[in-house]
């Protein structure tokens, strides 16, 4: 097939299209929603892959424009270089955890049999539009529906959870709200393409950025806000906690990128100096949460409050001076970084699920020598370990290296520290279960899981190293499009 | 002061009432109904936006998406709602606990 | 100051006071009231502002809907007796909030009374090529055409929602039927208000679908319309709800957002993602919108109905 043969697919289109159909149809078929879900899944996943060879063919970001209306009027579609790294990574973890669930994984009942897989779509469906979006209105209606799918799949669970988790899910929304009707107050436009040509704005669209920065803080659990995430990602059932903590809390992030880097308004110093000393919170106070959990999700869970703080220093080192020579380098290692550990979370609670139908809870106490008869599962946890520590050869660790590289440049020696501080730190909580697990103990798994389930965690384990032994080719497909002038990488 | 600046500053207040609401009431049909109020004092201000003097008739965009966010309003209330008479059935409480997230294990 | 201003002024300051109200107030069931009220309050005030459109849809759905919701969530907290409000914060603490909050609705007043003033937004830009969109009504075009991508997510949000809603059943009750069944007596009020409001609540749908190409109106109106209708016959006992495990009533919910997005998608094939050609446009949108009215109201009256309490 040729670019052009490519070209004249609507691939970016169908990549928000295919899920919410899938999700329309998964509805009506209730517990046959499952095979639905295994046919679909791989098409979307050619389609998301084939988007990127589209990209990186052209060079160029893609652009729509829903109803054919010209932005301001419509509502504008684009892809760009992050757009398809995001959209390629979530398809990838839905692949494996639709794989992993729909194969016999702990199905609950005759409602979450019959409501999970309309809620995963939807989850899906409502990722891609948020990384194709290019209107603020368009991602304010993309976030609510991740929300209510989100939230629903927390409360097969715990309601408890869910309903935390709704409300810091809500406030943020409206405070983002709050934020995108100010900018039409003084814009006139929901586009940011638009907003982002208009040049650097006012105050008045510097606090308006603020809004939404900090309603999106709340929905991406960044400390202070991240009180929610441990019960909800700790107690949901183990494909949604996947989702939840690989990819959902990504969408604000990616919003944020989207803010202050492509509108850019009138960077406030202070603010992305905030943002940075918040990311360090986050690192300093999840990992020590993590290392006293004594239940294995919940260690996984507040590894994530940890690790998503490592993605807010790329505001502090490129937001404010988008100009210096390695702004870009450190900007793509964030995002590396965010790719990276969507997929090793995605592999370590797809483990833990495994261990938990093995054992049938996840004590961390009583998990003494379960690598004796799990041997893959546990393997796969310590790869994915490896990565979420930031070792090379993994995808995090060209992540961290090109932010280290960026933090020391700008002279950011504090936050250098604590970036390979933080890194030690998650050494430390992540050795304990695996070193309990391998240790020589009489834990004797009540059930045989299939190997072709516990391969699934392992791919996508390997699949986050892989991200950093063949970096070049996603580097590359990052700087599409990019906002950020400067050129200084891994090239 | 015009019309729309009446109801835009009305919109403004009305985030505030909402926002206080959420902040000191802890029953969770009050702080659905707070959400709620935000939610509208929200729109207001972008209503209040589409219709400042010079314009010859109110902006139909902001209109438009007043109109999808309030249907999106009313299916988040919906969950909420419904989630909350699980809660009360499940805890017998129509409140949530303190913050300490580990305990929730 | 004019007296129309002045009756704004007035207005604005009652919603302030109802939502006041709602929020502040020591009994639950007065801060529901209190919440409907200042709903209609504000569809007065959408009225004023002329944006008729806006004002139906919050009467129907932000203070009518979302009031029946609450009004049922109430009488079942009631009935497990969750109704009591517990013990505020201090006094201080409830001021430290009051300080907070005020300041944050002055720096939004602040910061939009700051903005300039000559924005007409895209007022000019839908004037100009609402002639090819296929219907006369300048919101309508926005929804079903300008920002048609919106509104077609805002339907699968509804969807996803009753979905969500759906998921919190328990597994024993799956696929049974939502809510208490209702009983009416005969020739009471409810009961003639039954035979009534089918014919009646139909015509108006019609209508409102059919009049908001060219005036206020349009889908969501018209499926309120229809799906008040549906709680009215549920509650006077003339109808029952139906099992949420029958796929009749699981297509219907699906139907209009699935033929939407099917359009939408036929047209990227095409070379336009939710292309409409005008010539045609305005019998293509009257027709989507006539399947999405009739999956939406079913939507929405499921969504207010809520989890199934009882099997067959």
């Amino acid at each position: 097939m040729t670019a052009s043969g490519l070209a004249a697919l609507p691939l970016l289109e169908l990549t928000v299209v295919l899920p919410l159909a899938g999700l329309l149809l998964a509805l009506p078929l209730g517990h046959h929603g499952a095979r639905a879900t295994l046919a679909l899944a791989p098409i979307i996943l050619l389609v998301t892959a084939l988007l990127c060879i589209e990209i990186m063919w052209s060079g160029a970001p893609i652009e729509r424009v829903a109803g054919g209306w010209d932005v301001p009027l419509g509502i504008a579609l684009r892809a760009d270089g992050i757009s398809g790294a995001f959209l390629l990574t979530t398809a990838l973890v839905a692949c494996a955890v639709a794989v992993f669930q729909a194969q016999g994984g702990q199905d609950g009942g005759a409602t979450r049999r019959s409501t999970f897989w309309p809620l995963f779509l939807a989850t899906w469906g409502a990722l891609n539009a948020v990384f194709v979006s290019g209107d603020l209105f368009n991602l304010y209606v993309a976030l609510e529906l991740l929300t209510l799918a989100a939230v629903a799949m927390v409360a097969y669970g715990s309601t408890e959870a869910a309903m935390r988790y709704l409300l810091f899910a809500l406030s943020g929304s409206l405070v983002f709200l709050l934020g995108v009707a100010l900018i039409y107050a003084g814009s006139g436009t929901f586009d940011i393409g638009l907003l982002g040509s208009a040049g650097a704005g006012d105050t008045a669209m510097t606090v308006a950025a603020a809004f939404m920065t900090a309603g999106l803080l709340a929905k991406a659990a960044l400390f202070p806000f991240h009180a929610w995430l441990p019960p909800a990602h700790g107690n949901a059932p183990t494909p949604a906690s996947a989702l939840l903590s690989a990819l959902v809390v990504k969408a604000p992030f990616f919003i944020l990128v989207r803010i202050w880097f492509d509108i850019g308004p009138e960077t406030s110093g202070v603010l992305m100096q905030l943002l940075g000393y918040l990311g360090v919170a986050a690192i300093l106070y999840g990992s020590l949460l993590a290392m006293r959990q004594e239940r294995l999700k919940l260690v996984i869970a507040y590894s994530t409050v940890a690790q998503l703080g490592y993605l807010f220093l790329v505001f502090p080192l490129a937001g404010a001076a988008q100009d210096l020579p390695w702004t870009a380098g450190t900007w793509s290692g964030a995002i590396f970084h965010a790719l990276s550990h969507a997929l090793a979370k995605a592999a370590l609670f797809l483990a833990a699920g495994i261990v938990i139908e093995a054992v049938g809870h996840d004590r961390l106490q009583g998990l003494a020598g379960l690598a004796r008869d799990l041997p893959m599962t546990v393997f796969a946890f310590g790869i994915a370990a490896v990565s979420i520590m930031g070792l090379p050869p993994s995808g995090a660790f060209i992540g961290k290296y090109l932010m280290l590289t960026g933090a020391l440049a700008g002279g950011h020696v504090f936050l250098a520290i604590v970036m390979i501080g933080g890194g030690l730190l998650a050494a430390a909580y992540l050795f304990r279960p695996l070193r309990l697990m391998l240790l020589a103990g009489e834990t004797q798994p009540a059930k045989a899981i299939a190997r072709r389930r516990q391969v699934v965690p392992l791919l996508l384990a390997l699949a986050a190293v892989g991200l950093g032994i063949a970096a070049s080719l996603p580097y590359a497909l990052l700087q599409i499009g990019r906002s950020l002038t400067a050129t200084e990488g891994i090239e | 002061m015009s019309t729309a600046l009446v109801y835009a500053l009305c919109g403004a207040s009305l985030v505030g009432v909402g926002l206080y609401g959420f902040i000191t009431r802890a029953h969770l049909l009050r702080r659905i109904l707070a959400f709620n109020i935000i939610g509208s004092g929200i729109f207001l201000l972008l209503g209040g936006a589409g219709s400042r003097q010079g314009a010859v008739s109110p902006d139909p965009v902001p209109q438009a998406v007043i109109i999808t966010g309030i249907v999106v309003a009313l299916s988040l209330t919906a969950l909420a709602v419904a989630l909350l008479v699980r809660l009360v059935e499940d805890t017998g409480r129509a409140t949530l606990p303190g913050e300490d997230a580990s305990r929730d294990a | 100051m004019n007296p129309a201003l002045l009756f704004d002024v007035a207005l604005a300051a009652l919603a302030v006071v109802a939502a006041l109200s709602a929020v502040a107030g020591r009994d639950l069931f007065a801060s529901v009231a209190f919440y409907i009220v200042y709903g209609i309050l504000i569809a007065l005030a959408w009225m004023r502002l002329g944006a008729v459109d806006v004002a139906l849809a919050e009467a129907a759905i932000g203070a009518g809907l979302t009031g029946v919701l609450l009004i049922g969530a109430w009488s079942q907290l009631h009935r497990k007796g969750a109704t009591e409000t517990p013990p505020g914060p201090s006094s201080a603490a409830r001021l430290l909030a009051a300080g907070a909050s005020a300041s944050v609705a002055v720096l939004v007043a602040v910061i939009f009374v700051g903005l300039p003033a000559d924005g007409a937004g895209l007022a000019p830009a839908v004037r100009e090529n609402v002639a090819e969109s296929g219907v006369s009504n300048p919101v309508t075009a926005v929804l079903l055409n300008f920002r048609a991508y919106d509104t077609l997510m805002e339907t699968i949000v509804l969807a996803v929602a009753l979905a969500a809603v759906w998921s919190l059943t328990r597994d024993e009750l799956w696929g049974g039927i939502p809510g208490l069944r209702q009983h009416a007596r005969d020739g009471g009020v409810l009961a003639t208000f039954g035979r009534l409001l089918p014919p009646l609540g139909l015509l108006v749908g019609v209508y409102l679908v059919w009049a908001g190409s060219s005036m206020p109106g349009g889908a969501f109106q018209a499926a309120t319309v229809l799906a008040a209708v549906w709680l009215l016959l549920v509650m006077s006992g003339a109808m029952d709800e139906p099992a949420i495990g029958s796929t009749a009533i699981r297509l219907t919910i699906v139907a209009g957002p699935a033929l939407f997005l099917a359009y939408g998608t036929g047209g990227a094939f095409l070379g336009t993602f939710l292309g409409f050609p005008a010539d045609v446009a305005g019998m293509l949108i009257v027709a989507i919108e006539y399947v999405l009215t009739v999956s939406i109201a079913a939507t929405l009256a499921l969504l207010v109905a809520g989890v199934p309490r009882r099997q067959e």
